[in-house]
């Protein structure tokens, strides 16, 4: 072969890879905004849809006879139900979480009240995270709250969780090679090379620094974040997760031209903001205290970390997960004391 | 208006595309043709519609003033005239506009015996801004994906649009185009530099050096030149190449992409070679 036979196979091959990456008309398009500012969102009617709607609630049971903490030893948190309603979430709980494994996946058989298996440890946190979620976090999750289906889905761990990267695995700061933490592309973050772990600085604590980089005030800025600007990038790292994790695009929420400008968010950026510091509560109150119940394959390979959430965890690539089915009203003990 | 004396014998009747010869005559130093004057009605009746629009919106303040496209409910159908009504029929004046100013550029072409490379040229832009307003609107099945005429709200629609893809300069055909746009800059600040070097005298009394200097010129720093008519050649084509993958890259975001560009990349990421 000639080379430039050689040369036009190569860009034919090249061409050829690249279109097929692609997709293809007819597209759908949901207008957020006033015309013409293509504020919108744009989906492939052909793309494997995200999951809809809950497992059916099992038959409702009676709330009548003798409470399960009564009836049986170690019930902590679930002891007012009564024991028909106990046995009908323990039934349901294994459906969401360990369909294949059963009851044992968290009980010892001959003893259901031992607290020698750990995910029963864990259950327990669950639920109690699962009754907080649904008091306290209305203005995110609204009236539909969430269950363990939320984001189990039938599996013990729930796909979308993540660990610290921390930082040793990218060498010393203070020499060259230095990464710091990105110029990888990294799933999590879209496939940009943006730094691959932006939760460890935004998701664990509700002391995180603020995900806001644009100063409140023109000229000196006193409050910017530690990093300066180049703080843009993790924001921006986080964002390109939050927009994977449900499936829009930055004008979900932002009129672009100002990003930071309340009055030309839509609605959708005030429950995205309470999402954040939803996450922020359950990761510092709930997920990684567990860290000393865990066994140590599910730790975090780096730092040793509790798995933790971030908005995948729930919405898995929906706007609201399972398609803002309703989650908790078949289920009211899993609301909390308000 | 007064002429050149040897412009006269340029003016050359014949040759037009359309009309014979009801339009084919001068008005001082323009030509007119069929497309002069179809020109001038789509360009005075559209100039028209956008003072309209902006009669009866909200401002007269030039930045803001803004005419939107209609909603995306009406699809690909007509909408009320104070409703996106009145950016479609100034899309069909501003296209009839710049199609009819390209084809008198290439009846005049005609006249003088040239190639049709200016009409062509112009034809690129006009691609792009036909791709912008018509092409990908219909690929995407409504007229609201068009850009709105006005100086502020047409750039927060290029912000908008480019953010709908999570990071513009993933796309590929994003990366040709801005390549292009700087090297056609790139490429004409050389050349302007290298002619008016030569043409203007390193000190007074020396003499005006030719394209021998500017050839050795360019052989003496790179190693080769071009030539005087083939740097005209790349200039050219680095132009339109800048149009062309500009309209490519905002054609494939939405009808054939609707992702974030970022995420188009993984054909590199998942190539037999290293996954």
């Amino acid at each position: 072969m000639s080379s430039a036979n050689r040369t036009i196979s190569c860009l034919f091959a090249l061409t050829l890879l690249t279109v097929s990456a692609c997709e293809r008309p007819p597209v759908e398009s949901t207008q957020l905004g006033y015309r013409g500012m293509n504020m919108a969102e744009i989906d492939n009617p052909r793309a494997p849809a995200p999951e809809t709607g809950y497992p059916p609630a099992l038959p409702p049971a009676p709330a009548v006879g003798p409470t399960a903490g009564e009836v049986y030893r170690n019930v902590q948190v679930l002891g007012d139900l009564s024991v028909a309603e106990f046995t009908r979430l323990m039934t349901a709980m294994t459906a969401w979480v360990s369909p294949e494994e059963g009851c044992n996946y968290c009980h010892v058989p001959t003893d259901l009240a031992s607290d020698d298996v750990y995910t029963k440890v864990v259950s327990r946190r669950m639920i109690e995270m699962t009754q907080h979620i649904n008091s306290e976090w209305r203005s995110h999750v609204g009236d539909n709250g969430v269950n363990c289906y939320s984001c189990h889905r039938g599996d013990t761990v729930p796909e979308y969780i993540w660990y610290s990267e921390g930082d040793s695995q990218y060498g010393n700061r203070n020499f060259a090679g230095w990464r710091d933490g990105q110029n990888l592309p990294a799933e999590r973050v879209g496939l940009t090379t943006l730094p691959s772990d932006p939760f460890t600085r935004y998701l664990t604590s509700p002391d995180n620094e603020s995900v806001r980089i644009t100063p409140l005030q023109a000229g000196v800025a006193p409050d910017m974040p530690p990093g300066g600007i180049k703080t843009a990038e993790w924001t921006h790292a986080l964002m390109m997760n939050w927009s994977q994790s449900l499936g829009v695009n930055c004008t979900y929420c932002h009129y672009t031209a100002d990003f930071q400008d309340w009055n030309l968010s839509t609605p959708m950026r005030v429950t995205a903001h309470h999402g954040l510091n939803m996450v922020r509560s359950i990761n510092a109150e709930y997920l990684e205290p567990l860290r000393g119940e865990y066994p140590p394959e599910r730790l975090g390979p780096v730092l040793g970390d509790a798995p933790k959430a971030d908005c995948a965890t729930c919405h898995q690539g929906d706007e609201k997960p399972l398609g803002g089915a309703d989650a908790v009203s078949a289920y009211p003990s899993l609301v909390g004391d308000e | 208006m007064s002429m050149l004396s040897y412009e006269k014998k340029y003016r050359i009747r014949g040759g037009t595309f359309i009309g014979g010869d009801l339009f084919d005559f001068w008005v001082g130093p323009f030509y007119v043709g069929f497309f002069g004057v179809t020109t001038l009605f789509f360009t005075l009746l559209g100039t028209g519609l956008v003072f309209y629009g902006a009669a009866i919106g909200p401002t007269w303040n030039v930045w803001q003033i803004n005419i939107a496209p209609p909603d995306l409910s009406y699809g690909l159908s007509f909408a009320p005239l104070k409703e996106g009504g009145l950016w479609q029929l100034i899309t069909i004046c501003a296209t009839g506009a710049f199609v009819s100013w390209a084809l008198r550029q290439a009846e005049i072409s005609r006249k003088l015996g040239m190639g049709y490379h200016i009409p062509i040229a112009f034809g690129v832009a006009i691609f792009a801004y036909v791709t912008l307003v018509v092409i990908r609107p219909v690929l995407m099945g409504a007229w609201g994906h068009g850009f709105p005429y006005g100086i502020m709200s047409h750039l927060d629609w290029v912000s908008n649009t480019g953010y709908q893809y999570l990071h513009f300069h993933y796309n590929p055909a994003h990366m040709l185009a801005v390549t292009f746009f700087f090297t056609t800059v790139f490429a004409l600040a050389l050349h302007g530099g290298a002619i008016l070097s030569a043409t203007n005298p390193h000190k007074k009394g020396d003499t005006v050096k030719t394209n021998y200097h500017e050839n050795s010129f360019f052989r003496d720093s790179i190693g080769y030149s071009i030539g005087s008519l083939g740097i005209h050649r790349l200039g050219l084509f680095l132009a339109l190449n800048a149009g062309f993958w500009s309209a490519v890259c905002i054609v494939i975001s939405g009808p054939f992409w609707t992702r974030g560009w970022p995420e188009w990349w993984n054909w590199w990421l998942s190539l037999p070679i290293w996954s």
